[in-house]
């Protein structure tokens, strides 16, 4: 039982990272349709941005929103500059040009920074508190940010002008663009939202797992995955999403050794337990494709 | 959600006209007499029979993976699945029933197609992103499952396992590369065949009304679950007997040599060749096996002429080529070329 | 002015007389492939991309001290053209580009090839064109079977040895030993596991509580840790990789497990992998070692030290000083250069394997106190000593004597 409380914890910590990532590719989603497959090296890329200012003697959380302001900047810029043009391509241009992204931000980091591990010290304070054996305060924290992250984005698209103008251009750009939206900026400005929460989740991320330039590639599965099956268009469907899929890994792991402990027979173990949560969450997939929050779309024909 | 179908990507997708048919016989003829051109000679050497087969290997998987979403609109991440599936049956065949490595290779195909069709099946409800996610998840499981503790008796586990690569048969004057670039190009000109008349054929424009319209083709009275699927075994099966080449020309598999990236490799294959396109295949074959090559080289060269104050990487040029690629010739390389051809003769 | 004629003078007839001493022996010039009157060729691939690619270091450093050798005239007069390939940890890419190595570029061996998975499949290929494969960067215990592979050697202690070392060092001084691994899921973590079943003996099955596994693309080790908390372990034997190996030493600490911690030499750097873990967390934990950490302050005036540290400064500026690779990769490649040197003008891929398997307690910079590199026909584990050590404050702190295979198999 003990272990059973301990592995959810660690579920729920490793949920937040995925959330956190999962919540940025939803945002891109939202305001240009589109999965971005750089999004992880995005994030990695900050957080070695996060990581140079801690050693130029910033502290946390100055370094934090300075960085998340220039991750935004940069997204602004990948839309204007490079996706600009490629709004009529077709959808797997796009697909190859995130890779190249990828492939770029990647290798930069790598060269700029090299490869060996980097460590962040956690921004939360150490304290203990009932269940510490359970959780450590980092993990609390990355919870408490992504929730409150979750909460800004939902009151920011549903409340005001800006957020209303983002999700009306996305959904439909050319009534939008009658409403007088400027459609091309909404796309931009999702862009560089999408890298600031990016920036946000790549530096929480850091201190849990170390800082290299591979740090976000398995990530970004885990995100992805997080993000359909709660649903890649609901910010907090994508939330749960990565939460579900954090928790369902552990238990796999953790049902798998119970089993092979009272039956002496191995079935899974952590060998498997991506494989099998993959495979849950796609055949909650093939059941509910809007994944378990999404609303379902009507497509006309 | 918008629809995630490949529209308008049709660039080179005409059935080639006889006079073009003459020129691939051409040209096929020339490749076979290669090994008795360059390789007497001496001007190509075995290494370079070696990066000629791969071409064509990594071309095959390309056109699995076109045939799946280029003409049917099923987009894949995974397709490296199937390549390693591909793999491990001849793998597993030549070194534990001592079969003989052509005899592998229609195995590995059947394997692939059964593999893939199955794959098809749940696939037939998920479309655009979600079928991403359940193939790239594919890509991502292949590994780990070929490590499995209850295959290892057969897969070696992360030993991999090492066969032998076959010598050239009846005291052939040749050495084991040139062999196997013509069993290679054999298979190739096989399977692309095959691929042509099969697009040629009903089937080919059911696939393509499927894609460019799904109730439509519905309508017309088009069995969408029967075609998708059989069109997901069958992009299996391509991709498959690559990885199978793949393997007995490397002599060796491994988990480790089907990582995502190759998934990866096969896709930007795909689309930087031409998507819906069949030279777009053996484009992307050829763009597969070179790019790396060039980044590597283009990388160090870069880095001696500019005095960097960092160690670029190969994989910066790497990603700025695939984006000017995609600036340049939004419909890979097949349909740009295709494009200023119609340019050339319109002026 | 004077005393410099006479002492080159003096010289002149000193090398005269050994060149006529050993002239029967050397007077003909033997090549193979790759090596001519002023170069010598050598192939290398290396993840620079990649899971892996935290060891591209070990090729860039190694290309910074044949840079050196170079501007200091060569081996033997002859200027070392050393080729390095990524191979991103991809084994049929390794092949390849090793084959382009032997064939295209015509190197006269191949060198350093990092990874078990990369030289198992290239294995096969350079012994049968037998080109040598020297001093591999793996330390899997299958590089030093001189009769299946006459043309393949390894280099650092293999991962059997040290994982008996810690077996034994378990069973004398641990009482009544419950045993949690944690291990990478793959060749590497597996020749460890064996290797630490044997040095354990037939209660092996019942010494180990509890045996877990992660997989390279696993983002934490978390679970993996909890598990092994949960088991009652008393002992963690850590079979990881930099990366992990960091991470299952700082969440062990968060979770308040506090066994008796050995830790794989792959990853005992001090300033890649026990700083980021933190110290606070690192106290106590035993490793083996056969190099010293640069990070270390007892080394801080050593010569070799400093030598190290002056070559890192002057031809890899870019290369991390706390990065234990940097030390591995030049002590490997002073080795490789002192085989040439040994190879004197018969440069055939023969001779080069003939000398790797002759060295006699040879000294190379950055080795332990006590430590040196044996060879012989029969035995191609160049290094098979290791000192055990334990984390005390900032630094390991050597303890024990120099164990080798021998006495570890005792």
């Amino acid at each position: 039982m003990e272990q059973l409380i301990q592995q959810v914890a660690s579920g729920l910590a490793n949920g937040a990272i995925y959330a956190c990532l999962a919540l940025a590719l939803v945002m891109i989603f939202v305001s240009t349709d589109h999965i971005n497959f750089a999004q992880g090296e995005l994030a990695m890329f900050s957080a070695y941005l996060v990581w140079q200012a801690l050693e130029w003697g910033m502290s946390f959380w100055l370094a934090l929103p300075v960085v998340a302001l220039f991750s935004f900047l940069i997204g602004v810029g990948i839309e204007r500059v490079i996706l600009r043009p490629l709004h009529h391509a077709p959808v797997l241009s796009v697909v190859v040009v995130f890779i190249g992204l990828l492939a770029i931000f990647h290798s930069l980091a790598g060269a700029i920074w090299g490869h060996t591990i980097k460590a962040i010290p956690s921004p939360f304070p150490h304290f203990t508190f009932v269940g510490s054996g359970y959780i450590g305060p980092h993990q609390i924290g990355m919870i408490l940010v992504t929730v409150m992250l979750l909460v800004a984005l939902f009151a920011f698209f549903r409340f005001t002008p800006l957020g209303l103008a983002m999700r009306a251009a996305a959904q439909n750009p050319a009534s939008a663009r009658l409403a007088g939206i400027r459609v091309d900026w909404m796309l931009a400005l999702g862009w560089g939202l999408a890298a600031a929460i990016g920036a946000v989740a790549g530096s929480l991320v850091a201190p849990a797992v170390y800082l290299e330039p591979n740090m976000m590639a398995s990530i970004l599965l885990y995100g992805f995955a997080g993000a359909l099956v709660g649903g890649i268009s609901s910010p907090g469907g994508a939330v749960a999403g990565g939460f579900i899929v954090g928790v369902l890994e552990n238990l796999i792991a953790y049902l798998g050794n119970l089993f092979e402990k009272t039956t002496g027979v191995y079935v899974i173990g952590n060998g498997e337990k991506l494989t099998v949560a993959l495979i849950i969450v796609i055949t909650v997939l093939t059941l509910k494709p809007s994944g378990l929050f999404g609303q379902v779309s009507v497509k006309r024909v | 959600m918008a629809t995630t179908t490949v529209n308008g990507i049709a660039a080179g997708e005409r059935s080639p006209s006889l006079g073009r048919g003459y020129w691939l016989t051409g040209i096929v003829i020339v490749l076979a007499l290669l090994p008795l051109i360059g390789g007497k000679t001496g001007l190509i050497s075995n290494y370079g029979f070696l990066q000629l087969s791969l071409m064509i290997v990594y071309a095959i998987a390309v056109l699995g993976l076109i045939l799946l979403t280029g003409f049917n609109g099923q987009i894949s991440l995974g397709h490296g699945a199937f390549f390693a599936v591909g793999a491990y049956v001849a793998a597993v065949l030549i070194d534990q029933a001592n079969w003989p490595y052509w005899a592998t290779l229609p195995v590995a195909a059947i394997m692939c197609f059964l593999v893939g069709y199955l794959f098809g099946l749940p696939a037939l409800r998920l479309e655009g992103h979600y079928l991403a996610l359940a193939t790239f998840a594919l890509a991502v499981a292949v590994p780990q499952i070929l490590k499995y503790r209850h295959f290892e008796w057969f897969t070696n586990g992360v030993q991999g396992i090492n066969i032998f690569k076959p010598d050239p048969p009846f005291g052939l004057p040749l050495s084991a590369d040139q062999w196997m670039y013509l069993v290679v190009l054999a298979v190739a000109v096989l399977m692309f065949w095959i691929a042509r008349n099969l697009l040629d054929s009903r089937t080919g424009r059911a696939l393509r009304a499927i894609r460019d319209h799904t109730m439509a083709a519905s309508t017309m009275g088009i069995n969408v679950a029967h075609y998708k699927t059989v069109v997901f075994g069958v992009s299996a099966l391509y991709t498959g007997v690559a990885g199978a080449l793949h393997a007995i020309i490397f002599e060796f598999v491994a988990p480790d040599s089907f990582r995502f990236e190759l998934s990866i490799a096969i896709l930007v294959g795909a689309v930087v060749g031409g998507i819906a396109s069949l030279p777009g295949a053996v484009i992307g074959g050829v763009f597969v096996q070179v790019i790396e090559k060039y980044a590597d080289a283009l990388t160090k060269k870069l880095t001696a002429a500019v005095n960097l104050p960092l160690d670029l990487e190969p994989w910066t040029i790497y990603g700025i080529a695939l984006i000017v690629l995609m600036y340049t010739m939004p419909m890979g390389i097949a349909g740009g070329l295709a494009l200023l051809w119609r340019r050339l003769r319109g002026s | 002015m004077h005393h410099t004629t006479r002492r080159l003078l003096l010289a002149g007839t000193g090398a005269l007389a050994l060149a006529l001493a050993v002239s029967p022996v050397c007077a003909q010039k033997k090549y193979d492939d790759g090596a001519t009157d002023t170069e010598i060729k050598i192939g290398h691939t290396n993840p620079y991309s990649g899971n892996a690619s935290a060891y591209g270091t070990i090729g860039k450093v190694i290309d910074a001290y044949f840079k050196m050798v170079n501007e200091q005239g060569g081996i033997n007069g002859r200027k070392i053209t050393f080729i390095s390939y990524d191979d991103g940890y991809s084994p049929p890419k390794t092949v390849e580009m090793v084959r382009k190595l032997v064939e295209e570029d015509r190197v006269l061996f191949v060198f350093q090839t990092l990874g078990t998975p990369p030289n198992t499949a290239i294995q096969k290929y350079l012994n049968g064109k037998k080109v040598p494969q020297l001093f591999v960067a793996t330390g899997a215990s299958k590089w030093g079977h001189y009769k299946e592979n006459p043309w393949t050697m390894g280099y650092q202690p293999d991962y059997v040895t040290e994982a008996i070392i810690y077996a034994k060092h378990i069973l004398a001084n641990v009482k009544d030993p419950k045993i949690g691994v944690l291990m990478q899921n793959d060749d590497y973590g597996k020749d460890y596991f064996n290797g630490f079943k044997q040095g354990l003996g037939k209660d092996a099955d019942k010494l180990i509580v509890s045996h877990v596994t992660y997989e390279v693309t696993d983002p934490t080790v978390d679970s993996q840790m909890i598990q092994l908390k949960n088991s009652g372990a008393n002992v963690f034997f850590n079979i990881t990789t930099p990366k992990f190996a960091a991470q299952a030493i700082k969440k062990a600490a968060e979770i308040g497990w506090k066994p008796a911690q050995y830790l794989n030499n792959v990853s005992a750097s001090v300033g890649t992998v026990i700083k980021p873990a933190g110290f606070e967390n690192s106290q106590g934990i035993i490793t083996a070692a056969y190099l010293k950490d640069p990070t270390d302050p007892q080394w801080a005036n050593a010569k070799d030290f400093l030598e190290w540290k002056a070559f890192m400064q002057k031809y890899y500026p870019t290369g991390n000083l706390a990065d234990g690779s940097n030390v591995f990769g030049y002590s490997v490649a002073t080795l490789m250069s002192i085989v040439l040197k040994q190879c004197g003008d018969d440069l055939t891929r023969a001779n080069v394997m003939k000398q790797a398997a002759n060295l006699k307690n040879v000294d190379l910079p950055l080795l332990l106190p006590g430590i040196k590199v044996n060879t012989s026909p029969t035995d191609f584990y160049p290094l098979q000593s290791v000192q055990l050590q334990k984390f005390e404050g900032e630094t390991w702190k050597l303890f024990g004597d120099v164990l080798s295979n021998e006495a570890a198999s005792n």
